[in-house]
């Protein structure tokens, strides 16, 4: 029983395994926002509301392309309430003010309040969130209470006493400041549980391994391979920005009437419903589109981010 | 389970003090001195508003008020409001109304949205899903108070179906139409989950068990996938039911259903900024109470919750 073999021991002349590896090597590495992006330009939700969301810019950029006359230059009372005449196609409110040129210049403060929201809740969330999430122990402990403690606040109810404590200075900033410092805490949420999926990672015990600082590993390996979800909630939230800020001034709390903004000419139309609705659908409208347009975008870029919802459509 | 419930306790505590000082810290910060306000444009007693003053602590330091303030919440008493009613007595008045508006919204949304959803999940990429879900998305982009006025405006006025505004008595024919404002973003959220359960559900292998042992199509939806979908939905519509409590605002005041929501409307509307605080606070401890019995009751339904970490 000399030659029992105890182990088994390939023959010489089977193929290398490097052949095997080559045929895979070729193709392309697969790139999640690569094939995110080649998933988005197949649906036909996209385009639309690309346009739609490229409109709404360029209206907020360049107002006076649309309208010969800044909104509140010719308001006359004889006009009241009167129906579309030419050159001014949705009519006029019972101040005698054109709805469209009211409308056009109001695209630029909802706008403005919802990017400014984005980029405060974006900032706030992403640094917090990526803090607690990656380095775990108290800071988490704390940083995930201080974000309860603002989660538990419904951010209308909330952002309506900040608008009550800053009730004289009212201003684009002070309510992008009152809605995005209690709306933070979903984004930061979102992040954490994705880093902690993600520390776990291989790679990042190989780069601690090599002895990357902890800070260079968070920023540069951890956040980039964990931001994804991130992404795709940041076009929601600036609709919910748009909503917020309308919402706020309908309730007389956002702001002042001198702003155009779309909340502030439905908060005045309302008193009209029953003798002129259009004053109060026009600008509705403009709003709704203009949500229905971020919306409709944050669900595609979200589905072309989750592979597990791009395989199931 | 008494240890979760425990642990979720204790968790709420640090975020009710946290809450309660961020608002009241807000308040302290408000321009304007709300003694002066009382008189309005009659000049103020010196001798009077320093009485009053040690009347409503204004005198002690922050965190003394602060205190004061939480020892009465204890005691059940929230304040007084801008007219010198109890909020106490205000929220005795008005809840009911709330609760009643709350509930048939949360009818309309268990029905209609599971419903729909349920149906569209069964018929994933079928002509009625694909206009289930831009119909849902169309809704979530629509805010609130331009449902409420097209609804108003379309269902009350042009075609008389309901009263556009409700009576003092809020009975529950006239709460039919606000209700079903309130419910329409939520019924969107549902449709949603429920579809998305649902085609969970019905890949796993049980179900192919259930129609292989030859159960009926229709038990096997109703006992078998309809019911192991459903968690998440119960769950949404607890937290929805907190919301709905506290978020009924905007449509209480378009549709002047006597509510806590109207009474905040108005009282933001005529900014009495003590009153709106008194109520957000007590508004905020609700939805904190009932998030935290959602919790309790997602650990109920769901046991892996609990053995989780």
């Amino acid at each position: 029983m000399a030659n029992k073999q105890t182990h088994f021991v390939a023959p010489e002349n089977e193929t290398p395994l490097m052949a095997v590896d080559s045929v895979t090597g070729d193709s392309q590495p697969s790139n999640l926002w690569l094939d995110a992006w080649r998933d988005m330009r197949r649906r036909p939700m996209f385009y639309i509301s690309g346009a739609l969301i490229l409109l709404v810019i360029f209206v907020a950029l360049f107002p006076g392309v649309f309208t010969a006359e800044p909104p509140n230059d010719k308001c006359y009372l004889s006009n009241s309430n009167a129906g579309p005449m030419w050159g001014h196609p949705l009519g006029f409110t019972r101040q005698g003010c054109d709805i469209f040129a009211r409308i056009v210049y109001g695209t630029s403060t909802s706008l403005t309040v919802g990017i400014l929201v984005t980029i405060l809740t974006m900032g706030v969330g992403i640094v917090l969130g990526a803090i607690a999430g990656f380095y775990g122990k108290w800071i988490d402990a704390v940083l995930s209470r201080v974000g309860d403690i603002f989660f538990a606040i419904p951010y209308i109810l909330a952002a309506v006493v900040v608008m009550s404590v800053f009730s004289h200075n009212r201003n684009v900033v002070v309510i992008a400041l009152a809605i995005g410092i209690f709306a933070w805490p979903s984004t930061a949420r979102v992040l954490r549980a994705e880093i902690l999926r993600v520390k776990n990672s291989d790679f990042v015990m190989a780069s601690t391994a090599i002895g990357v600082s902890r800070s260079r590993i968070l920023w540069r390996h951890v956040l980039p391979n964990s931001i994804a979800p991130v992404i795709a909630i940041t076009t929601m939230s600036l609709a919910g920005a748009i909503v917020a800020e309308a919402t706020l001034s309908f309730l007389g709390v956002g702001l002042p009437s001198s702003f155009m903004s779309w909340g502030n000419d439905i908060s005045q139309a309302q008193s009209d419903i029953r003798t002129n609705p259009m004053t109060l659908i026009w600008p509705s409208l403009a709003l709704s589109i203009t949500v229905l347009a971020f919306i409709m975008m944050g669900e595609v870029i979200r589905e072309a981010l989750d592979p597990k919802a791009r395989a199931s459509r | 389970m008494f240890g979760y419930i425990l642990r979720r306790v204790l968790q709420a505590i640090p975020v009710f003090l946290g809450t309660t000082l961020l608002i009241y810290f807000m308040v302290f910060a408000m321009p304007g001195d709300p003694i002066v306000a009382l008189f309005g444009d009659k000049g103020v007693n010196p001798a009077v508003a320093d009485q009053l003053r040690h009347q409503y602590h204004l005198d002690q330091p922050f965190i003394v008020q602060y205190l004061i303030y939480i020892g009465g919440l204890f005691v059940g008493d929230f304040g007084t409001s801008f007219s010198g009613q109890p909020v106490a007595n205000i929220l005795a008045q008005t809840f009911p109304v709330t609760i009643r508006l709350a509930m048939l919204s949360l009818l309309f949304e268990m029905i209609v949205g599971i419903g729909i959803g349920l149906v569209s999940g069964l018929r994933k990429g079928k002509w009625f899903d694909n206009s289930a879900l831009v119909m849902s998305l169309i809704f979530i982009s629509l805010p609130i108070f331009v449902i409420a006025f097209v609804f108003q405006f379309f269902f009350a006025i042009k075609l008389g179906w309901a009263r556009p505004t409700v009576s003092g008595a809020a009975n529950w024919g006239e709460l039919i139409l606000p209700a079903i404002v309130l419910a329409t973003v939520s019924i969107a959220y549902i449709i949603r989950l429920t579809r998305a359960s649902v085609i969970d559900t019905a890949d796993q292998d049980f179900v192919r068990t259930a129609y292989s042992k030859g159960l009926s199509r229709g038990r096997v939806v109703r006992v078998h996938i309809l019911r192991n979908s459903l968690i998440p939905v119960v769950t949404f519509l607890a937290v929805d039911f907190g919301v709905l409590l506290v978020g009924a605002t905007v449509t209480e005041g378009i549709f002047n259903v006597p509510g806590v929501g109207r009474t905040l409307y108005q009282a933001i509307i005529r900014g009495e900024g003590p009153t709106v605080v008194s109520f957000v606070t007590v508004m905020v401890l609700i939805y904190l109470v009932v998030n935290l019995l959602t919790d309790l009751l997602y650990a109920a339904l769901d046991p892996r919750i609990r053995y989780g970490k």
